[in-house]
């Protein structure tokens, strides 16, 4: 038994969220590979060499990967996919754009997005926005299998000494090119990854309202997310989202304010260790999952708290 | 240029499911069906294609039960030309949905094909990326904004850091996110328009594919609660507490 994962990256940095996927795979047993497609991306190789617990870098370095795209990423990935039980990436947009086509081109059907390994061929994953929890096992040769970092603890991205093995192009493809990209840059920690989070919603009104958790965050070091109600207002960026069909975020600290708490919301948040929840309706949705609640006009409350910390 | 749309019938958004009580399944007895909302902005964006003059004709298509013609009268209500039902008495995995779906495409040969990202019952997020790997067509996911330029289409795509744009030959798979648009309600008139238009309906069998399953779903389970919480009186209480009892902030 053997998993390969893919690991995500920009080129020059290894994302956390592969090192959620990883521990993963450990907790579905046997060898464990890393696979880095990309372009100019030793030092990502690098990096995921000294991984714990990592036995084997494949490395496809090639100016036809530098955009990652799925045509070619997956028949890359195919390419490899003989020697390996477990193919595994983490369920972010970049594994969900890739690993699906892989699925179909291995005739394997994909488990998406598991939050717990019960053994080598069963998975847990939540369904319908998390209302339910599915445990399904399956009976493909390959296991094609997304990972919602925040429901694995990450492994320590040092203390491994993996070799590094370089794998030649396959399947390159023209069907598709990049033309451009807009990322959001921030001195805030990541969505994903941060500690804290404190997101607004339709309650706050406008985007210009948004400083008022802004300053909130940078006293706690936290980063900023909205409800999709805000996105869809233009207060923020699509990137802010939070729920079903947006960012999985589980921090220590999750500050919802002027979220009403809709499911789609939840679904993105509820595993968070303690949930803050303020708004002026006490009877909205949000307080049900709230550990402390505070029923309050968020533009009285919110400078009060910034005043507090 | 002719898009088809594949769409599914679901679960409304508003209805919170639960497990069986031997939790074998989900509980999808009495509960109201819809059209995955995601399906609904790819027939939007499919319709607005064609009143901008791109599209000659809509398709939509479905692989369910029989009861899946109620959300392709939807489609054709909302403004799609004819609705092709695949018809299957058994609840599919996305690699045989796919496979079907490969078939419909392969005879119709559409330039573009638009699914939802996910539906929001099994929350696959598979299917798109799937039927364009089984017909090596290329593929843009999680749009919020496509234009069809000659033989070949830009889709602007909602990723983690934000957006990214990309260019993809035709024919080629969109996935539609949230923002692409707001799809439309249908009007009366429309919706008994809607009734004479034509509907095709095969069994999945006459497909020649293997839909067998392969994966088991061996148990279904409501998820971990919550303990309650407690509502605190002042933001001074609610300071305090987060540093003295749950130590979250010092
Ligand atoms: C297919 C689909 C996918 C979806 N995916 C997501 C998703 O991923 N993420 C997501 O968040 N949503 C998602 N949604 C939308 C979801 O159903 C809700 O519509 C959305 O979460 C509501 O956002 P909100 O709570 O900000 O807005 P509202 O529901 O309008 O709530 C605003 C809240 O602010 C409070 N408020 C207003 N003014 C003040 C004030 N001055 N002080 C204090 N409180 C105030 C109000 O009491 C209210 O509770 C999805 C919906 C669909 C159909
Ligand atoms: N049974 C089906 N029939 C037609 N289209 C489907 C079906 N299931 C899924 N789809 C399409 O694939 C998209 C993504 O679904 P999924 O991969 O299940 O999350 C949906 O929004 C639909 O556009």
């Amino acid at each position: 038994m053997s998993t390969l994962v893919i690991a995500e990256h920009d080129n020059s940095n290894l994302k956390p969220s592969t090192l959620n996927t990883l521990a993963a795979a450990n907790a579905i047993g046997g060898s464990v590979h890393l696979l880095v497609v990309g372009s100019s991306c030793q030092a990502v190789a690098d990096a995921c060499a000294a991984v714990d617990g990592v036995e084997k870098v494949l490395l496809a370095d090639d100016a036809a990967y530098a955009n990652q795209l799925a045509e070619s990423t997956a028949n890359l990935i195919k390419s490899v996919a003989a020697d390996y039980s477990h193919i595994l990436a983490p369920a972010t947009t970049f594994g969900k754009n890739v690993l699906p086509r892989l699925s179909a081109l291995l005739d394997v059907q994909q488990i998406s997005e598991i939050t717990e390994v019960v053994s080598e061929d069963t998975f847990k994953r939540p369904i319908y926005a998390g209302s339910c929890i599915a445990t399904v096992k399956s009976n493909d040769a390959t296991k094609v299998i997304t990972v919602r970092a925040t429901a694995f603890d990450p492994v320590s991205d040092s203390g491994g000494s993996a070799t590094i093995e370089a794998v030649t192009p396959e399947g390159v493809s023209d069907l598709s090119s990049f033309v451009g990209e807009e990322i959001a840059k921030s001195d805030r920690p990541e969505l994903t990854a941060a500690s804290i989070v404190i997101s607004g919603g339709r309650g706050m009104q406008s985007g210009d309202n948004f400083h008022l958790l802004e300053t909130i965050a940078d006293k706690l070091g936290a980063a900023v997310g909205a409800s999709r109600a805000a996105v869809d207002a233009g207060f923020v960026p699509n990137d802010y989202q939070v729920g079903q069909t947006g960012k999985i975020v589980a921090p220590d600290l999750y500050i919802a304010v002027g979220i009403s708490g809709a499911i789609q919301h939840l679904a993105g948040m509820k595993d968070s260790k303690v949930i803050v929840a303020i708004n002026k309706d006490e009877d909205a949705p949000i307080f049900q999952v709230a550990d402390y609640g505070l029923v309050a006009d968020l533009f009285d409350a919110l400078p009060e708290l910034s005043d507090n910390l | 240029m002719k898009i088809v749309v594949p769409i599914k019938r679901v679960v409304d958004y508003n209805v919170k499911v639960r497990p069986l009580s031997d939790q074998s399944d989900v509980d999808l007895n009495n509960v109201k069906m819809s059209m995955n909302p995601f399906c609904e902005i790819a027939i939007e964006e499919a319709v607005r294609l064609k009143e901008a003059g791109t599209a000659t004709e809509v398709i939509a298509v479905t692989v369910g039960t029989s009861a899946s013609q109620e959300q392709l009268r939807t489609a054709l209500a909302l403004g799609a030309d004819r609705a092709i039902l695949i018809e299957t008495e058994s609840s599919l995995e996305p690699l045989a949905i796919s496979k079907a779906l490969a078939k419909v495409i392969e005879k119709e040969a559409p330039q573009l094909i638009i699914l939802g990202k996910q539906a929001i019952d099994g929350d696959n997020n598979q299917t798109g990326q799937m039927l364009a790997a089984l017909l090596n067509y290329s593929q843009a996911t999680f749009a919020s904004e496509i234009s069809i330029e000659g033989d070949s289409a830009s889709v602007t795509r909602e990723i983690d850091g934000g957006l990214q744009t990309i260019k993809v030959s035709l024919p080629a798979i969109v996935t539609t996110d949230l923002r692409l648009n707001e799809p439309r309600y249908a009007s009366l008139p429309n919706i008994m328009k809607a009734k004479k238009k034509e509907m095709d309906i095969q069994p999945v069998d006459s497909l020649g594919i293997d839909t067998a399953p392969r994966l088991e779903l061996i148990s279904v389970e409501p998820p971990a609660t919550r303990a309650e919480g407690i509502k605190v009186e002042s933001v001074e209480e609610l300071v305090s507490k987060l540093k003295n009892e749950a130590k979250v902030i010092s």
